[in-house]
C-alpha cells in the first residue's frame, strides 16, 4: 500500500530503535506521554515497547474522545435517542459505552430507539433531508479533527434551511487538555510522575498547526513533537524527544512535515470560530472540570444546538469508586494497577473510561499488550 | 362437452412478489416450489415431494451441520445469500474431513420479496450445489409479514460421510504443529462491505465464497494422518479462529505478520474504514494445523489446488498456559491477536 507500507517498515523502525538506545543516556529514565489514543493504539498494535530500551517509557494520555466523555452526557445522548421523535446519529464507538445502570446506545437502540450509525456528518445531513418528519440529531464528538466537519454540517444545514437537524456538542480542545494534566497537583507539587516530553497528535495539528504547543514548550519547560501516526513516526518522534532532552532543549518540533504546518488549516479554523464558541468549563471524565476545554454552538446557531431546543440538563454521574481511570488518564497508574482491570473491566464488560474505546489506554493494553504482565515463571533448576 | 381442463397460470416471476399465500399451505405455496425450488434443485430425491428425504447410508460415520443465512445486501461481488448458504454448510461439513452428501434448505421470506430475486437465488443455491457435488434433498418456506424480515433467510443443514481414520477436532492442536491457511484473508468481509449502501467505495475484490471440500479431499489424501484440524475462517475473521482453537486444545499460537497473504485492495479498505483484516469475515478459505512433519508437503498439495493458490505456512502452536494468540508484527514487535470484542466498527479518528 503505497504512502502507508513505507512508514511501516520493519528495518527503518529498527534502525531507528537502535540510535534510540545509543543516544538515551543510562542515567537517565525517559517518560513521555503521548496524548492521542491514536497513538496508543499504534503503539500497543505495532508492539513498539518491545523495540524500545527499557528506560524510555511512553505513558498513555487521555487523548481518547470517547474516554473522557463523562457518563453524565452519554446519559444525555441515550435520553435523547429514546425520545420518539428523534433519530440519533452516532459514530459506531460510541455505541456500547456504557452510561449509568447500564444503559448504552446499543442497548437503547435494542429497546427501540431509532440510532444510524453514520460515518461523517454528511451521513446525518442526508438523512434529515430524505426523512424530514425525524428530528434527526448528530452526536457530535471529537478533538479538533472532527469538529471543522461539525461546523460544516451546521452551515450546510443553515443554507439547505433545515428545521430537522441539530447537533450534541461534545467537541473538546486538545491543548487545554494538556495543560490540565501539567498543572494537575499529580504533576506540578506532588511529583508523582515526571513527564519529559510530549508527542501530539498530527492530525490535529493539521488543523490548529504547531503554534498552540509553543506556550507549554515554554511556560512548563516541556518538549512537544508533533508526529503521525504510523509506527514509524512514532520512533522518529521518541528519537526526537531522546534528542531534545539530551541537548536540554524544549521546543515544538514538528515530525509530521508532510501535512503540519506551523499556522494549520485557517479556513477550518475559521469555519469553527464561526459556529463555535468556547464553554467556561466541561467535565471530562478522569480529569473533571477542565476550564475552556470545550466548544458550544454560538448563539447564532441556536436554532441547530440540540442542548436548547431538547432542554439537556446533564445530570453528572460517577465512575466504579475502584475505577482508576483517571489517574491512567493523568498518567499516575497504569492499567495492571488497577484491580478491575481484566477481571470486572474486560473489552466486553467495560467499567471505566478507558476500556470503552479500542484507543483507551485499558483497551489497548488488554487488547495488544496483555502477554507481556503474564511472563511464565522461570522454571526453578532442579 | 369436454369438462374445462383446470389449468393455472404459471407465477409472474419478472413482476410477481412473495404474499402471505404462498407460504398458508395452500395451491399458492406449491406452485412456488415448484416453479422455483424443485426447478432450481432439479433432482430425484427432492422430486418425490415428500416431506422428508429417504436414502441409502455407506457405513461408517457421518458429519452432520447447520447454518442460518441473513447477509446484507443478498447480491453482492462474487455470490449471492444462496450460493453462501450452500458454500458454508458444504465447507463446515468438509472441514472434518468429510465428503458433503445433502442438504437441506429452509426459507424465511419477507411479504412483498420480488420472485425474480428469489429465481436468481434459489437458481444460485441450485448451481453451488451441483458444482459441490451434493443434492438439496428437503427444504421449507415460511411467508412473514412485511417488516419482519430483512428479504430473505435461509438455513441449511448437511450431512456427509468422514472417511476411515479421519479425526479432526479443535482440540487437537499439539505445541510443535505448523498452522497454514489456504489464500487471502478477508476478502468476503470487504466485498460485502464495499456494497453496502452507506459506504459505496469502488473496488475490484470479490467475494470468496467458495465450497472448500475439493481442496479439502485432497488434503486429506496427501497428509490425513497428519492432519490435526480444520476449520473455515468466517465472521470473526482468522483472529477469532485461532482463539477458538487455542482455548479448546489449551495451547497458545504464534503467528506471522508478514507471513499472512492479504490482497493490496484489502489491506487498503481496511485501512480506509479502520478494520483489522484478521478479524474479517471469509467464505471460501481455511485455516489447518498440521503435524510439523508435514507442513511442507501440505502446502505444495494445496497450492497445486486452484483454491489454495495462495495458501502459506502462518505459525505455529506453542505451549502456553494463558492460552495467548500472539504475532509478531512485521514491524518487530509482539502483540497479541485477541478475540473481537462486539462488533468490529470503525473508528473515528
Amino acid at each position: 500500500m503505497k504512502y502507508v507500507d513505507e512508514y511501516r517498515n520493519g528495518k527503518l523502525a529498527r534502525a531507528i530503535a537502535k540510535t534510540i538506545a545509543a543516544e538515551a543516556r543510562p542515567d537517565h529514565d525517559y517518560r513521555f506521554m503521548e496524548f492521542c489514543g491514536g497513538h496508543t493504539h499504534a503503539i500497543a498494535r505495532y508492539g513498539l515497547e518491545d523495540l524500545l530500551p527499557k528506560n524510555v517509557r511512553m505513558i498513555h494520555g487521555p487523548g481518547c474522545p470517547v474516554c473522557v466523555l463523562p457518563i453524565g452526557r452519554m446519559d444525555d445522548a441515550i435520553k435523547l435517542a429514546q425520545n420518539p421523535d428523534i433519530t440519533l446519529c452516532t459514530y459506531a464507538d460510541l455505541m456500547r459505552v456504557p452510561g449509568s445502570n447500564g444503559m448504552s446506545l446499543t442497548k437503547a437502540k435494542a429497546a427501540g430507539a431509532d440510532i444510524r450509525m453514520v460515518y461523517s456528518t454528511l451521513d446525518a445531513l442526508r438523512i434529515a433531508q430524505e426523512e424530514p418528519q425525524r428530528k434527526v440529531v448528530f452526536f457530535a464528538i471529537g478533538f479538533e479533527t472532527t469538529t471543522p466537519p461539525t461546523a460544516m454540517a451546521i452551515l450546510t444545514a443553515q443554507k439547505l434551511g433545515l428545521q430537522n437537524f441539530f447537533v450534541f456538542c461534545n467537541h473538546v480542545l486538545t491543548p487545554a487538555a494538556i495543560q490540565n494534566i501539567l498543572e494537575s497537583p499529580d504533576v506540578r507539587e506532588l511529583g508523582r510522575i515526571r513527564i519529559d516530553g510530549f508527542i501530539g497528535p498530527a492530525h490535529v495539528s493539521t488543523v490548529i498547526g504547531t503554534r498552540p504547543y509553543e506556550f507549554f514548550a515554554e511556560e512548563f519547560q516541556k518538549p512537544v513533537v508533533v508526529a503521525g501516526f504510523e509506527p514509524l513516526d512514532v520512533m522518529q518522534a521518541i528519537l526526537m524527544l531522546v534528542r531534545q532532552v539530551n541537548a536540554g532543549r524544549c521546543e515544538v518540533e514538528n515530525e509530521f512535515i508532510r501535512a503540519v504546518t506551523p499556522e494549520g488549516n485557517l479556513k477550518a479554523q475559521d469555519l469553527v470560530s464561526l459556529v463555535f464558541e468556547l464553554r467556561d468549563s466541561f467535565e471530562w471524565r478522569g480529569l473533571g472540570q477542565v476550564p475552556y476545554s470545550a466548544l458550544k454552538l454560538r448563539e447564532e446557531f441556536a436554532a441547530f444546538d440540540a442542548e436548547k431546543i431538547f432542554s439537556v440538563t446533564t445530570v453528572p454521574a460517577k465512575d466504579n469508586p475502584a475505577c482508576e481511570c483517571g489517574a491512567i488518564l493523568r498518567g499516575v497508574k497504569k492499567p495492571v494497577d488497577c484491580k478491575l482491570f481484566g477481571t470486572l473491566c474486560t473489552p466486553e464488560t467495560p467499567m471505566g473510561s478507558c476500556m470503552v474505546s479500542s484507543e483507551g489506554s485499558c483497551a489497548a493494553h488488554y487488547t495488544y499488550g496483555r502477554f507481556r504482565d503474564a511472563k511464565v515463571p522461570e522454571k526453578v533448576a532442579s | 362437452m369436454n369438462a374445462p381442463r383446470l389449468k393455472f397460470r404459471k407465477l409472474d416471476i419478472k413482476n410477481g412478489r412473495i404474499d402471505l399465500s404462498h407460504g398458508s399451505g395452500g395451491r399458492a405455496m406449491a406452485q412456488l416450489i415448484s416453479e422455483i425450488f424443485k426447478e432450481a434443485f432439479a433432482n430425484d430425491l427432492l422430486a418425490q415431494g415428500n416431506d422428508q428425504a429417504v436414502f441409502e447410508i455407506p457405513a461408517g460415520r457421518m458429519a452432520m451441520t447447520t447454518d442460518g443465512y441473513v447477509v446484507s445486501p443478498l447480491f453482492f461481488p462474487g455470490g449471492n445469500i444462496g450460493s453462501l448458504a450452500v458454500h458454508g454448510t458444504v465447507n463446515d461439513l468438509a472441514m472434518s474431513g468429510a465428503k458433503p452428501m445433502h442438504l437441506s434448505a429452509s426459507f424465511i421470506l419477507e411479504e412483498g420479496f420480488p420472485l425474480s430475486d428469489l429465481q436468481r437465488i434459489a437458481r444460485s443455491m441450485g448451481n453451488a450445489a451441483r458444482e459441490a457435488g451434493v443434492k438439496i434433498v428437503t427444504g421449507d418456506t415460511k411467508v412473514v409479514e412485511r417488516g419482519k424480515a430483512d428479504g430473505v433467510f435461509i438455513s441449511t443443514a448437511g450431512i456427509g460421510i468422514v472417511p476411515d481414520g479421519i479425526n479432526l477436532s479443535g482440540e487437537n492442536a499439539k505445541p510443535g504443529d505448523a498452522i497454514l491457511v489456504s489464500g487471502t484473508l478477508g476478502d468476503h468481509g470487504v466485498a460485502i462491505m464495499s456494497s453496502r449502501e452507506n459506504l459505496e467505495f469502488e473496488t475490484q475484490i470479490v467475494s470468496d465464497s467458495a465450497a472448500l471440500h475439493g481442496l479439502t479431499a485432497a488434503m486429506v489424501e496427501a497428509c490425513g494422518p497428519q492432519l490435526r484440524l480444520m476449520r473455515d475462517p468466517t465472521r470473526g475473521g482468522l483472529a477469532a479462529t485461532l482463539n477458538e482453537i487455542a482455548s479448546q486444545s489449551g495451547v497458545g499460537i504464534r503467528i506471522e505478520e508478514d507471513a499472512l497473504p492479504i490482497r493490496p485492495q484489502v489491506a487498503a479498505a481496511c485501512e480506509l474504514l479502520g478494520l483489522d483484516p484478521l478479524y474479517v469475515a471469509n467464505e471460501g478459505k481455511l485455516v489447518v494445523f498440521v503435524a510439523a512433519s508435514a507442513a511442507e508437503k501440505l502446502l505444495t498439495v494445496m497450492r497445486s489446488h486452484p483454491l489454495g493458490q495462495d495458501a502459506a505456512i502462518i505459525g505455529h502452536v506453542v505451549a502456553d498456559d494463558h492460552r495467548f494468540v500472539q504475532m509478531e508484527t512485521s514491524f518487530g514487535g509482539g502483540r497479541i491477536v485477541d478475540w473481537l470484542s462486539g462488533e468490529q466498527l470503525p473508528r473515528i479518528c
